[in-house]
């Protein structure tokens, strides 16, 4: 059951809702208890886990949600939040003033759950879990390609979300938008 | 070596642990000599691993382990001990 901690986390990013995530993971032990058999020893148990838990996600209740059109997505451009919180004098940050501090969990964990489902999904799977893109594909049955491209774009939509629950908190008032042009530089 | 623009652009596939060997070197040379890409990977490096701490910060309900242990057993999938 070392797991099981982590596939509740991941369930709640999944549902967003903590009595469906409990279900989630019940369900998740119940067909991976059933599916032994198809385990293969010496392969990554975890791994196997988090797919079954994505399956039963995706077949259970992507029914019950109301699906998100992937154009709601807006394009956000490269660097999002480099570019407006980290100030051309990255390396006088303090101590006490690093990203782990600027973000309260609650707003990380909302900045994900705001991802439309096609988005949420690879980008949890990938920074929260690091799972490789070989992984992540065979898990959401979709191709490496457009594992990165999803993960390319939910990345930057996490960072405006987080960006904009900052700026709710007056955090832009401090650290302006300063537009380093590193690519062009 | 590759450029900013390159090296930039491999930014995500690096952190991912996705990039071939050669691409790879390329990176990294780039990295050794231009400060400001480095600051942009750092800076990404930060946030992922502030995601990935964050995003596993949940409690768990109480009750539920024990509820999966009723059901399957204390070996149930994960503490290694399992037999087929």
């Amino acid at each position: 059951m070392q797991y099981a901690p982590q596939l509740y986390s991941g369930a709640l990013r999944m549902t967003r809702s903590k009595s469906d995530a409990e279900d989630l993971v019940q369900e998740t032990y119940l067909r991976a208890y059933r599916g032994y058999a198809g385990f293969t020893d010496g392969t990554n148990l975890r791994a196997w886990l988090f797919r079954i838990l994505t399956n039963t996600f995706i077949n259970t209740y992507r029914a019950k949600q109301r699906r998100v059109q992937e154009t709601e997505l807006d394009d956000v451009e490269d660097l999002y939040l480099y570019r407006r919180i980290s100030n051309v004098d990255v390396a006088s940050r303090s101590a006490e003033d690093t990203l782990f501090d600027l973000f309260p969990d609650d707003e990380v964990k909302a900045a994900l759950e705001s991802l439309p489902e096609s988005f949420r999904l690879p980008v949890l799977l990938a920074d929260v879990e690091e799972f490789s893109y070989k992984e992540i594909a065979e898990m959401l049955d979709i191709p490496i390609g457009t594992v990165m491209s999803r993960l390319h774009r939910g990345r930057k939509a996490m960072q405006k979300a987080l960006l904009d629950f900052a700026s709710d908190r007056g955090l832009l008032a401090r650290t302006p938008d300063v537009g380093t042009n590193l690519i062009d530089g | 070596m590759a450029d900013c623009n390159e090296t930039l652009r491999e930014l995500e596939t690096f952190l991912d642990g996705e990039l071939t060997d050669d691409t790879l070197l390329g990176i990294r040379a780039h990295l050794g000599t231009c400060q400001d890409c480095l600051q942009a990977f750092d800076f990404h490096a930060e946030l992922r691993t502030v995601i990935s701490a964050k995003c596993q910060s949940d409690e768990m309900p109480p009750g539920l382990l024990e509820k999966i242990q009723a059901c399957f057993g204390d070996d149930a999938l994960g503490t290694g001990e399992h037999t087929h």
